[in-house]
């Protein structure tokens, strides 16, 4: 009750916040949250449930700005009818998931998070070498004739959507037997698939809802900041964000990584709108949090603070059911269990 | 009676070693069967060419009638041999129950993308794992995560989401190692007891003597990736090879002799290091 309560306020508070705070240099700091929230709620299906950690999240959210830029302009779109091709962006994130997973998926761990990256920089000097990509000049979106609030409490109202859409699709995936399988494959994938459960098949399912997530709200992205170039568009900075945001959110909840991104994002905004901070100072600012998050809260927000809220709850007193704490019998425990409290660090 | 589970010549070299040498063993349905051998000999290599997890240079391996040389894991476990490992391999972060779940999926697939998402598709098989748990005694750890068990416990996890997909026989991979003998007793006790009752086929890999020989009804015994011999415990007992090979003189020793030649900890493959 108490929690369902609690979504109900958040709902609310997310809704209501374009009408409080009308100014669009505030809304603009909700589009880019929810765009990030978006995306990394997309990070989670996929990386936060198998444990492979994805850095090309970007081929996916560049792709996605590109099919609706390169569709609008090749096929005379314009005005809110734009909208209509984010079906197309998203199917565009489908379509490359396959092949991308499919090689990517053959190994594990470093080696996949190497080939992933090298897979991204194919898809970035992409966008700057074909020739209907527009080069380094990148892509203007066609324009859209809305006032200036409306625009930015449009666009607000759209990504808002695309999260809710990502955090019930990860939420069904989570309870399902699908997601049960994809945190077996984390936890041990040989073993996995010694009692049946179809590895490949199952974590290239989950990799391609995750591109297809963020190839839609790379869409959105494109049409609302009107401009992709192979720099932004195929961004190094786009990949480390998310992963920082899970990290700081909490690694392996859907709730941490919506968090992660409602923190950093507006954070990092506000920072590069700062004249203190001027040039590059706010990217290593954004390094300097990773490393204080690594350093002292590795599991992240949502599972330390939850911890903290049990301990006050039962003031020092064992706690008496919660999974997520060490049972009373693992005085023997081997070293598996310490894997436990290590969450993200695989 | 016929032999469940065979094995045919089976050969298995790692570079130039030769851990399976022509292996052969024989599983009588409904028996409780031991294999046992020194440390290197080859029989986690056997078991792991019986389930899948190596392929064998040359050999077959029967199950019943069907050949089953060289099938991957998930297919030799969905026709109806389960096993545990030595180093037991739960799912930590996933909860004891949600171990059970994982195994059970073995048996039925959902039809389509609904039951594939929705939860309620297995909501059938809670009842069964949680009888399971109760069996062998874990039950009330079943919403715990299975990474803060014990390690006895752990092994009781691992025996009892083998079971749970129903398998005809059930390898076990040193159930008893490592293990405080109120558990050990335990484990036994529980093996003994699915036999009896249920009539279900066993074949383990022991090296607690006195576990082996109370347990079961046929022993082979490998040495250097070949059967030295195969018979009942007591024949085995004072066979003369099997004495020179490994027992040493006196059987109620635990700690076996060190064996001369090359020996080799035997290769724990698929520890999940990439391919």
């Amino acid at each position: 009750m108490a929690k369902g309560g609690g979504l109900v306020v958040l709902i609310v508070l997310a809704v209501l916040f374009p009408q409080v705070y009308s100014n669009p240099s505030v809304v603009n700091y909700g589009v880019f949250a929810m765009i990030f929230a978006t995306a990394a709620v997309a990070w989670h299906v996929f990386s936060g449930n198998t444990g492979y950690i994805s850095l090309g999240q970007a081929v996916f959210y560049g792709s996605g700005a590109y099919a609706m830029g390169i569709a609008a302009r090749d096929w005379h779109i314009e005005g809110t009818a734009v909208f209509e091709l984010l079906p197309l962006c998203a199917a565009v994130g489908a379509v490359i998931a396959v092949p991308f997973g499919l090689i990517a998926l053959r190994v594990r761990r470093h080696t996949f998070i190497v080939i992933t990256i090298a897979v991204f920089f194919i898809f970035q000097l992409m966008a700057f070498n074909f020739w209907f990509t527009g080069g380094s000049q990148g892509l203007d979106s066609p324009f859209l004739t809305w006032a200036p609030v409306p625009y930015y409490q449009n666009f607000y109202y759209i990504a808002l959507a695309c999260t809710a859409g990502a955090v019930i699709v990860a939420w069904l995936v989570g309870r399902s037997r699908f997601g049960l399988q994809l945190r077996a494959i984390r936890d041990d994938e040989d073993r996995a698939r010694g009692l049946g459960v179809k590895a490949m098949r199952v974590k290239l399912s989950a990799f391609v809802m995750s591109g297809t997530i963020t190839a839609l709200i790379g869409g959105v992205w494109f049409y609302f900041i009107e401009n992709v170039q192979p720099q932004t568009g195929f961004d190094p900075l786009f990949d480390l964000t998310l992963v920082l945001m899970v990290f700081l959110g909490g690694f392996g909840s859907i709730s941490g990584a919506v968090l992660g991104a409602l923190i950093i994002e507006p954070l990092s905004l506000w920072m590069n709108a700062q004249p203190a901070f001027t040039g590059s100072l706010s990217e290593v600012m954004l390094g300097a949090v990773f490393l204080l998050v690594v350093l002292f809260m590795p599991r992240g927000i949502v599972p330390t603070g939850g911890e903290l809220i049990t301990k006050l709850r039962t003031r020092g007193r064992p706690a008496v059911v919660p999974a997520t704490t060490i049972g009373p019998l693992s005085a023997s425990s081997g070293p598996s269990a310490n894997s436990v409290s290590s969450g993200g660090a695989r | 009676m016929t032999a469940l589970l065979r094995t045919e010549g089976i050969m298995k070299a790692y570079g130039g070693v030769q851990a399976l040498n022509g292996a052969e063993i024989e599983v009588e349905e409904g028996t409780v069967a031991g294999l046992i051998g020194p440390n290197g000999s080859g029989k986690t290599t056997l078991f792991n060419v019986i389930t899948g997890y190596e392929r064998p240079d040359a050999g077959e391996v029967w199950f019943g009638e069907r050949a089953i040389t060289g099938l991957a894991p998930d297919k030799v476990f969905a026709a109806g041999i389960g096993r545990t490992f030595q180093l037991t391999r739960i799912f930590p972060r996933l909860t004891v129950i949600e171990n059970m779940l994982i195994a059970a999926q073995a048996k039925d697939r959902p039809r389509n993308l609904l039951a594939w998402l929705g939860r309620d598709a297995w909501t059938h098989h809670r009842k069964h794992a949680l009888e399971l748990l109760e069996f062998v005694g874990i039950a009330g750890h079943a919403d715990v995560l299975a990474g803060s068990l014990s390690y006895g416990q752990r092994k009781l996890l691992e025996l009892a989401y083998v079971l749970v997909a129903d398998p005809a026989v059930v390898l076990l991979d040193e159930p008893a190692g490592g293990v405080n003998p109120t558990l050990i007793n335990m484990i036994a006790d529980r093996i003994r007891l699915l036999n009896a009752e249920q009539g279900k086929t066993f074949l383990l890999v022991e090296h607690n003597m006195e576990f082996v020989m109370g347990l079961c009804s046929t022993i082979t015994v490998l040495e250097s990736g070949a059967t030295v011999v195969s018979g009942p415990p007591d024949i085995v007992r004072t066979d003369k090879r099997v004495l020179d090979a490994y027992l040493g003189a006196d059987l109620d020793e635990e700690d076996e002799p060190v064996v001369d030649g090359p020996v080799v900890d035997e290769p724990v493959s698929n520890e999940g290091n990439g391919r």
